[in-house]
């Protein structure tokens, strides 16, 4: 832990542009590639770099496993109640042209929006998770 | 190859290989997939399954010709499958027909997104993405249920920190 100067130093400087680009695929999937998905991985991955070079403590500081384990039920709450708001909206389940009615291709780029919203929270939360579960084990006798 | 690092290793090479292969198919969404889960993850998996268990694979239980000969088969047949594929690129292959191609034409209307990928799973295709997130949520939940709760009575029995993965190293010295 004491001679990992250079990746210290690179993981520093590589972590925030890793978060920042999970942020841009995230709310620019509409027009470019990715999405929800893709982000989620992408996040969680950079926080796995951070975890592998400043070790698990340092992560846990960061991210709390309560809020982990939050997020990952909040992403899919959020994502199934997308089609349950449509559904008081007026709409089918999932038929984000309801949220508006005198725009119907407004209504779907707000709920694209939301339910990629929700599929990377739960996404880079379970991948966050298992990266603490499974860092935090000790060896088995 | 008996060492197991190097068999993890070559896992996310292969991995990054097959990232540049998606991106050079113009699939630059599942060419991060590809390098985020492939190259990063799992290969961060094999690495934690690596530091509970052991570096080095046991010698193998029966003779190589046995497995070389299933290899030999299942990738006959694989070859054999081929023939049957469409050429790489035919306007007319399955992959292209099928679903209509009255989405593509669909999404600039309906939905006013470029990224048509994007319409068809968030929007066209909205409840199959439920169904992955709802599977991705019941991957955390299991691995949280199995392997969550055993860390902390371990930790709280012996008093002491996690073992830190950056502990594993190529040199053999832990």
């Amino acid at each position: 832990m004491t001679s990992l100067t250079i990746l210290r130093v690179v993981a520093k400087l590589l972590v925030p542009l890793i978060l920042l680009f999970a942020l841009y695929v995230q709310f620019h999937g509409d027009y470019g590639p990715g999405g929800g998905f893709q982000a989620g991985v992408i996040f969680g991955a950079g926080f796995i770099l951070y975890g592998l070079i400043f070790g698990l403590e340092a992560v846990r500081r960061v991210v709390r496993r309560r809020l982990t384990e939050i997020l990952i039920a909040l992403g899919v709450l959020i994502y199934a109640g997308t089609g349950v708001a449509t559904m008081l909206w007026g709409g089918n389940f999932l038929e984000y042209a309801a949220f508006n009615e005198h725009h119907p291709s407004h209504g779907q780029h707000i709920g694209i929006l939301v339910i990629e919203l929700g599929v990377g929270m739960t996404v880079a939360a379970v991948i966050i998770s298992i990266f603490f579960t499974f860092a935090g084990r000790d060896r088995t006798p | 190859m008996r060492q197991l690092w190097a068999a993890v290793m070559l896992m996310g090479i292969y991995s990054f290989l097959g990232a540049s292969w998606m991106l050079i198919l113009d699939a630059p969404d599942v060419a991060f997939t590809e390098a985020a889960v492939g190259a990063g993850i799992s290969t961060f998996l094999a690495l934690a399954a690596l530091a509970l268990t052991t570096r080095k694979a046991k010698g193998p239980v029966h003779r190589p010709l046995l497995p070389l000969a299933v290899v030999l088969i299942t990738g006959a047949a694989l070859a054999y499958g081929t023939l049957d594929m469409p050429h790489f690129g035919d306007p007319n292959a399955p992959a292209q027909r099928y679903p209509e191609p009255s989405y593509i034409e669909r999404t600039e209307s309906e939905i006013e997104v470029p990224n048509v990928v994007t319409a068809v799973l968030a929007s066209y295709r909205g409840y199959d993405t439920l169904g992955e997130t709802v599977v991705i949520f019941t991957a955390g939940l299991g691995v949280l249920l199995l392997l969550g709760r055993g860390r902390y009575r371990r930790r709280k029995k012996e008093g002491e920190g996690p073992r830190e993965i950056s502990e594993i190293d190529g040199g053999g010295h832990v």
